[in-house]
């Protein structure tokens, strides 16, 4: 763990966090205008309020939190899914641990499901549903697969090993999303962002050339960045650079992990056992073409949407109340817009999921900026 | 108050608390119990009582086992309160197939616990209970003390200095590890007995206003429950407080704050500022070499809060654990 010390005290230095602050104040006083930089992902969020980085960044720039929290864009009738998948007899639900805490259509979540007698668990390596559904050949053991192109390729080794190991009990309700098709959605509608801070473990999979066409297409500045201070910060000063030049291009400040190309072995993985999911509804922000993997229909009886239809409800639109996530995802509001926000809507009682998960920008406000 | 009790009723967070405030303190209110305290006050004052119960998987972790857990867990509410622990009763709710050597392991454990501070067992239960009915095996524990000076929140001021006796964290992390089967080499469990650290403190007359062992919810819980109680603001700077590389590197991994998770061997101080050099000294002297000055108590026009103050000149809120404890999805 000397290693791990060691890293944190470079990417955590007070000296570079400084000297990194004093640069993006100068030169963000060459732009034009105020710049809206948009955090995809939920663990940047989490990051920047954690170590109060927006406080240590001048008013020009401003930061703007995306979708990138799997639970918060997944829509209730899939987590009723998950619920009425737990219920069906002889069954062990398992997924990560987020996803236990999000509450259903009824206001139930797998949680208290759990605490209602039925054997809900959720891992830390999907890969422990292995040993799972061998020391339960009784029972069928359910997957609930849920997270953006870091967490497919795990499912996707799990389906291989289930195969392999012929352990005809597991099966799998995908949830698996895409990042750049939910910034292609963003950029499309147009007016909330100015460039991007590309999410740091999706990249490390699917690669920096994921974003090329979209920072050539809206030109739109693209930087991938790590979770800690000195990354975060190094990518504003990035963008801010790219937009004092008026260039706008993909680039990689999070090298020590990142290529361009990712990682090929997992990409190959997930090409092997998913396909685009044609009609994927996210929470707050609607059907999105392409945007969610789901099994090849060869894989069918593993698949818990084929084999278990009756418990997996239709996709309905959800009517938001006076809850703000979709906007809140869409980057159009911030979490201290929302009316509910701290008053009606607390982690304990959660109106919408991005209070209710660990990398939702409700959460993140609450846990480090609240109030009162 | 939800339907059914979930986890989190028991977690050390908010959730725990609101649970003893709306129904346990209401249905048995008295003005011992209202004072709040890790341990009460009875007989004029002069001995402190606290009971805990003891349910951990693994029984067995690096670092100690549910026997030495139960008595040094205990014990050190009865020492927080500023008194000498002397006497504890022990209960065992065991589950039916249990190995005897393994309730003769755990004995030994306590035995040796209880040679740290000295208390002796006044008196005991047993249960066995059938098959499934518990996971192996469960104890509660009573303990008594005499009081040396009486330590309580109501005595935090502002202008104390915050202090922590030794790195943070440790037994959470080391218990949430094997759980998940994670290894991570060198991370043990900081269960301790800590009357002979406090010992020296209270006989050198250091003016001590209060203590708290950070044990469920971690120093987070217990900095807020003492804003909420005092009404006043624990400033924290974060670099001060005490974390090993090993609790550093699995809290990374898991995307697990450390200020919440257990400590079974660390403690917080509220101290007079000028006798804080002086306490820093003596924990250092006794056992506890990573002690360290985190902040300071100050009076605030708003609500109370717990902030941590980063080198670089940000702060952000230290909020009061809830929920359940979850690792992170990617």
């Amino acid at each position: 763990m000397k290693a791990a010390d060691t890293l944190l005290q470079m990417v955590r230095s007070t000296d570079a966090i400084r000297a990194f602050a004093k640069r993006i104040e100068i030169d963000a006083a060459q732009l034009k205008k105020p710049l809206r930089v948009m955090e995809v992902c939920g663990g940047h969020t989490h990051a920047i309020l954690q170590y109060g980085l927006d406080q240590l960044l001048p008013q020009s720039v401003k930061l703007i939190h995306g979708p990138g929290c799997p639970v918060c864009v997944l829509p209730q009738h899939r987590i009723d899914a998950a619920i009425n998948l737990a219920w069906r007899p002889n069954t062990i639900l398992v997924t990560l641990g987020d996803m236990i805490r999000v509450p259903g259509s009824q206001g139930i979540s797998l949680q208290q499901t759990r605490a209602a007698g039925a054997d809900v668990r959720y891992v830390y390596s999907p890969l422990d549903c292995l040993a799972i559904a061998a020391d339960n050949p009784d029972k069928n053991i359910i997957y609930v697969a849920i997270g953006f192109e870091t967490t497919t390729p795990m499912t996707a080794l799990l389906l291989e090993q289930t195969q392999s190991k012929q352990l005809n009990n597991l099966f799998f309700h995908c949830n698996h999303v895409l990042v750049p098709q939910a910034m292609e959605r963003i950029l499309a509608a147009g007016g909330a962002v100015d460039a991007f801070i590309a999410p740091g473990h999706v990249s490390v999979m699917a690669g920096a050339k994921q974003y090329q066409h979209l920072a050539e297409k809206y030109r739109t500045p693209v930087v991938i960045s790590g979770f800690e201070p000195v990354d975060l910060l190094d990518a504003v000063l990035r963008i801010i650079n790219q937009v004092n030049s008026g260039v706008a291009e993909v680039d990689n400040a999070y090298s020590r992990f990142v290529k361009t190309a990712g990682n090929h072995k997992a990409q190959q993985l997930v090409a092997t056992y998913f396909e685009p999911h044609d009609d994927f509804l996210w929470r707050g922000i609607g059907r999105i073409p392409g945007s969610a993997l789901k099994l090849r229909s060869t894989f069918g009886d593993r698949d818990a949407e084929v084999q278990f239809p009756e418990s997996c409800p239709a996709p309905t639109e959800e009517k938001p109340g006076n809850c703000l996530c979709g906007l809140i995802l869409m980057g159009l509001a911030q979490p201290t817009d929302c009316p509910l926000f701290a008053d009606g809507c607390t982690p304990q009682n959660p109106q919408g999921s991005c209070m209710v998960s660990n990398e939702g920008a409700c959460a993140a406000y609450y846990k480090y900026r609240r109030e009162s | 108050m939800t339907d059914t009790i979930q986890l989190a009723h028991g977690s050390g967070g908010l959730e725990n608390q609101q649970l003893i405030h709306d129904l346990f303190f209401t249905a048995f209110d008295n003005p011992v119990l209202a004072a709040g305290e890790d341990a009460a006050l009875i007989e004029g004052g002069r001995l402190a009582v606290s009971t805990d119960s003891f349910t951990v998987s693994p029984l067995f972790f690096p670092g100690g086992d549910i026997g030495t857990l139960a008595v040094a867990g205990t014990l050190n509410d009865v020492a927080m309160r500023g008194a000498r622990p002397q006497h504890i009763t022990v209960a065992f709710i065991i589950e039916e197939g249990v190995k005897m050597n393994m309730l003769i392991r755990i004995i030994n454990s306590m035995r040796e616990e209880l040679a740290v501070s000295g208390a002796q067992v006044i008196a005991g239960d047993t249960k066995v209970v059938p098959r499934g009915v518990i996971d192996q095996l469960m104890i509660n524990t009573t303990g008594f003390g005499t009081i040396v000076s009486d330590c309580n929140t109501r005595r935090i001021a502002a202008g104390d200095h915050l202090i922590i006796s030794g790195d943070i964290a440790r037994h959470g992390a080391c218990i949430f590890a094997a759980r998940e089967e994670i290894a991570i080499k060198g991370l043990t469990s900081d269960c301790c007995t800590l009357w002979p650290a406090i010992a020296p403190l209270l006989e050198a007359g250091l003016d001590v206003h209060a203590m708290r062992d950070a044990t469920r919810g971690g120093i987070s819980a217990v900095f807020n429950e003492w804003a909420q109680q005092t009404g006043l603001n624990f400033n924290l700077h974060e670099d001060n407080i005490p974390v090993s590389s090993e609790v550093r590197g699995f809290a990374e991994i898991l995307g697990i704050d450390p200020y919440i998770l257990a400590c079974e061997g660390v403690f917080v101080m509220a101290v007079a500022a000028q006798d804080s050099a002086a306490v820093i000294n003596l924990l250092h002297r006794h056992g506890h070499p990573r002690a360290a000055l985190v902040g300071a108590v100050e009076t605030t026009q708003g609500t109370a809060t717990v902030l941590l103050h980063s080198a670089y000149g940000t702060k952000r809120r230290l909020e009061y654990p809830s929920g359940e404890i979850l690792p992170r999805i990617c």
